[in-house]
């Protein structure tokens, strides 16, 4: 695409002539002009990262108003303003670098690594426990994005990820295979749970005309309980405890980790390798051909010669694959038994994750790395700072409303709109 | 840009039309007039005082009223509700209830006044297109506007309905009214306008009169001159390739669209099937590709049957289909044109095969058709949306066009599209004809098919009615369009469904 290219092409050149003169035209546009040019132009990567900074900055104001302390300041401010300004900035600055250092790294705990004091464990935690809480959502935010990028909106992520927690949970202790294999087949195990949770609505859509929103939110509630059912069956429950908890996947079935305190397992290699997969998948594949051209006009796509059912149906197989693996991740990298929150919130948190990567494949896995990120560091503002862990949540919360709300985030940072793009079109368009 | 410096007068009760092509930016300089875009430079002037229009309703308040292409309409309001709508008449204050009563009264009234029959109480959903536009224009007139804007009218009327809307603009213009008429079809322009002023690449080019002859107001348009006339040698018609037998079709509400039609049509000739969109024609064409189920009948083609087989493998078989509605069926807008132009062939060799594609091989696909088709684009890679009209329907051709075809199938294939881009279609289609594939174009303008066809069958109500030369005149196959025989009674409808004859004899009324 040429929307990042300079823009003071001649008009009324012949367009097939533009694109190259345009490149030579452009030497007196400095480097950092065109730079900045491109930043301050409303194009996705900039709305990104100003949703976060301004989510950061309302974070800041409710970490303010929460503390009775800081407040106490703010009643005598028209006397005093440096004491409400200073204890307002210590208690902000001390939330966010906790954040910083729960989930990027500690200066301290490196510091200690070098001077012989700590171990370089330690000082890779924060990192780890950031990669830990991302690997599921990657595979439910990609679950979701490949869903959507086929004109399906896939709710059903969680129900999904349940079932592969599952599938995955219970091959991992049932079957004994010897070592590599036993993980393999619990991998597997948990994609084909995911995507035969997927096929239903899949199929439904495809037959009947049901749509996926509404068999996918059910299917939700059937897989939850579900689960909440079987963890206390004969045979699933752990026989030493009379808690709701399953026995616990085999050793040779986990996810291979550092062990100690670097709980970072395989599971985000495998996020890596599959969302290469998917990228590859949409971009490069018949399948992928076929899903886009459903997803963005059905009836085109059928005119074609597209068959639209086989490719909705296909599509939920492979997305609730998709999310059934974020569920084996977290079942057999994280928690090693089956309990009713097992998958806890990561197949809705998938949807979140896919909205802030834009439905791309590697946005998808930064924004799902941002996410862990946010888990892991609040983890530590909660016990450093105080600060509730719900907070994440809040800021996790507000990235979303402004990214769905980019007009918002564009007026506020008054950005133009990003002019190459509509050139380009205007260009096009009067021949 | 889109209007570089153009200057246009509209006096009182005239008629201006604005001609141009696609893309000329008649729309651009009409939104900017009706308060939806702000010029960079320059001043309108609604009687001799400067105005500055920031939205729709300073241009309402400024008696400029603008009726658009796709209509602004509440498809489950009535046409009353839909007229009152943004000028609600209440009793008891701006929170009171509606005056639906004085609201019908008023519709009543304009469209009494002004010679233009709407139902108040109907719902906008169940009227036909030209009813819409009716309802569309009142809703303007209530407004007490002194200048119309109509945006490309005719574009989604029947020739019947174009009639009636000619005639209504004869008589709002008897009445005073200023009519800006905007437009690419030369016809109309020379039968309505009392000016014509045309548009080309965003500049005025010529303000001319009526009497300008059809081929010198095309060259203005387009810049070069044109042909109007599809130039062909006379058939040498083959084999016979496709054969329909007693075909039966119901349409999507399960009333029968076609009713018994039996067809040939042979190798190196064009069959053209005229008649009134909604006699059935579009649901003949999607049965033969497969999009339709008929409930009878048979359809061959080289003696196969095509009844049951998949779309994917009609089409595979050496079928050409061009949709009659591009945006909806025939490109994915987001798509750039070279997946266009792979879209049903992208799983074959050498564009790639059941499992990846091959990017170089559709770039290099892509580039070769640009170029023979004469596709005007940026680059290969850029949306198709970003096309004209015309350009995008040349992608659909070309993409149909690139496989090796027994039969090509081209339905309304220059709906919408500007003079220069028609030439060019017309040509590539009489070229697929002289190499010896079997050609049905379906087309409700009878110039089209008069222009493209050897033989032309008739379509009324599901049925043909009868086949012709196209030498026949143009009378004669009006009437068949409207379902008279030779006999001198119409047809009977088919069925108990009159949908097609109801939507005619409403449009009359």
């Amino acid at each position: 695409m040429s929307t990042d290219e300079p823009v003071a092409a001649p008009e009324k050149a012949a367009p097939e002539k533009a694109a190259p003169e345009k490149r030579a035209e452009k030497p007196g546009d400095s480097f950092m002009a065109q730079f900045t040019h491109n930043l301050w132009s409303a194009n996705t990567v900039t709305v990104t990262v100003l949703s976060i900074v301004l989510a950061m900055v309302i974070g800041a104001i409710l970490i303010i108003v929460s503390d009775s302390e800081v407040l106490k300041t703010f009643s005598y401010i028209t006397a005093r303003p440096s004491d409400a300004l200073n204890a307002s900035w210590n208690v902000v600055s001390a939330a966010y670098a906790d954040l910083f250092k729960g989930a990027i790294f500690d200066p301290a705990a490196v510091s200690a690594w070098f001077d012989g004091s700590g171990t370089w464990q330690q000082a890779f935690t924060p990192i780890s426990e950031t990669l830990t809480y991302a690997a599921p959502l990657v595979f439910t935010g990609l679950s979701v994005a490949l869903a959507f990028r086929g004109g399906l909106f896939n709710i059903g992520g969680q129900g999904q990820a349940v079932i592969g927690t599952i599938t995955a949970a219970v091959a991992g202790f049932t079957f004994g295979l010897p070592v590599v294999l036993n993980l393999i087949v619990a991998l597997l195990a948990g994609l084909i749970g995911g995507a035969v949770w997927g096929f239903i609505p899949g199929i439904l859509k495809a037959r009947a005309g049901a749509h996926e929103v509404i068999v996918t939110i059910m299917l939700n509630y059937v897989g939850l309980l579900f689960l909440g059912w079987l963890i206390l069956q004969d045979g699933i429950q752990d026989p030493n405890r009379t808690d709701a908890i399953s026995k616990s996947v085999a050793k040779s079935a986990q996810l291979p980790s550092f062990g100690g305190e670097l709980r970072v397992n395989l599971g985000i290699v495998v996020a890596v390798l599959v969302t290469a997969a998917v990228a590859w998948l949409l971009n490069k594949s018949a399948f992928g051909f076929e899903l886009r051209a459903v997803g963005a006009n059905p009836l085109a796509a059928r005119t074609a010669g597209i068959s639209v059912g086989k490719t909705y149906t296909l599509l939920m197989v492979v997305a609730g694959g998709l999310a059934g693996l974020g569920g084996a991740t977290q079942v057999l990298g994280t928690a090693y038994a089956l309990t009713p929150a097992v998958a806890g919130n990561i197949g809705f948190d998938g949807l979140l994750v896919a909205l802030l990567g834009r439905n791309r494949p590697w946005g998808t896995l930064l924004a799902a790395i941002l996410f862990g990120a946010l888990r892991a560091g609040g983890n530590r503002m909660q016990s450093f700072s105080g600060i509730s862990l719900e907070l994440v949540t809040v800021l996790q919360a507000l990235i979303v409303i402004f990214i769905a709300a980019p007009a918002l985030v564009k007026t506020i940072f008054h950005l133009r709109a990003a002019r190459s793009a509509r050139l380009g079109a205007s260009m096009a368009k009067g021949w | 840009m889109a209007n570089d410096h153009i200057d246009i007068t509209v006096e009182p009760g005239e008629v201006h039309a604005l001609l141009g092509e696609n893309g000329a930016g008649k729309s651009t300089l009409m939104n900017q007039l009706y308060g939806l875009l702000q010029p960079d430079e320059g001043e309108i002037l609604v009687d001799g005082e400067k105005k500055v229009f920031r939205s729709p309703r300073d241009a309402i308040a400024a008696g400029i009223g603008m009726v658009h292409q796709h209509f602004m309409l509440v498809p489950v309001f009535t046409v009353a509700e839909n007229i009152a709508l943004g000028a609600e008449e209440t009793r008891g204050g701006p929170l009171g209830w509606l005056d639906r009563r004085r609201n019908r009264r008023d519709v009543l009234e304009v469209s009494t006044r002004y010679g233009l029959p709407v139902d108040p109480d109907a719902l906008v959903e169940n009227l036909p297109v030209g009813a819409q536009q009716r309802v569309e224009i009142v809703k303007a007139l209530t407004r007490d506007v002194d200048l119309l804007i109509l945006d490309e009218p005719t574009a989604v009327l029947t020739p019947q309905e174009t009639e009636e809307l000619l005639a209504v603009m004869r008589s709002l213009a008897a009445g005073g009214k200023s009519i800006v008429f905007i437009t690419h079809k030369l016809k109309e322009v020379k039968a309505i306008a009392d000016r014509i002023t045309v548009i080309r690449r965003g500049r005025t080019v010529a303000s001319v009169s009526p009497e300008t002859p059809e081929e010198e107001l095309a060259s203005l348009m387009v810049g070069r001159a044109v042909s109007l006339e599809v130039e062909k040698t006379p058939a040498e018609p083959g084999r016979e390739v496709l054969k329909i037998a007693g075909l039966v079709v119901d349409d999507d509400r399960g009333v029968r669209a076609v009713d018994g039609v039996d067809l040939v049509v042979r190798a190196g000739e064009v069959l053209g099937i005229a008649g009134v969109q909604g006699n059935g024609q579009t649901e003949l064409v999607e049965a033969v590709l497969g999009l339709r189920e008929p409930l009878a009948g048979s359809i061959k083609v080289d003696n196969e049957d095509l009844v049951g087989m998949s779309t994917k493998q009609i089409l595979r078989s050496g079928i050409g289909y061009v949709p009659e509605d591009r945006s909806l069926d025939g490109v994915v807008k987001e798509f750039s044109v070279a997946e266009n132009l792979v879209l049903d062939t992208y799983d074959r060799p050498p564009y790639g095969n059941a499992f990846r594609l091959n990017p170089a091989a559709i770039a290099e696909g892509a580039r070769q058709r640009v170029e023979q088709f004469d596709i005007r684009t940026s680059s290969p890679e850029s949306a198709v949306s970003t096309l004209s009209g015309g350009n995008q329907q040349k992608v659909v051709v070309a993409r149909e066009m690139s496989r090796s075809l027994r039969l090509f199938i081209a339905a309304q294939p220059t709906r919408g599209v500007d003079v220069g881009s028609i030439e060019f279609i017309h040509g590539r289609i009489i070229h697929e004809r002289d190499v010896g594939t079997a050609v049905l174009v379906v087309s409700s303008e009878l110039d089209e098919v008069v222009g493209l066809a050897d033989r032309i069958a008739v379509m009324y109500s599901g049925r043909i009615l009868a086949i012709v030369s196209p030498d026949t005149p143009r009378e004669e196959i009006g009437l068949l369009m409207a379902g008279i025989t030779g006999s001198g009674a119409p047809a009977a409808p088919a069925g108990d469904d009159a949908g097609p004859a109801d939507e005619a004899e409403e449009g009359t009324k």
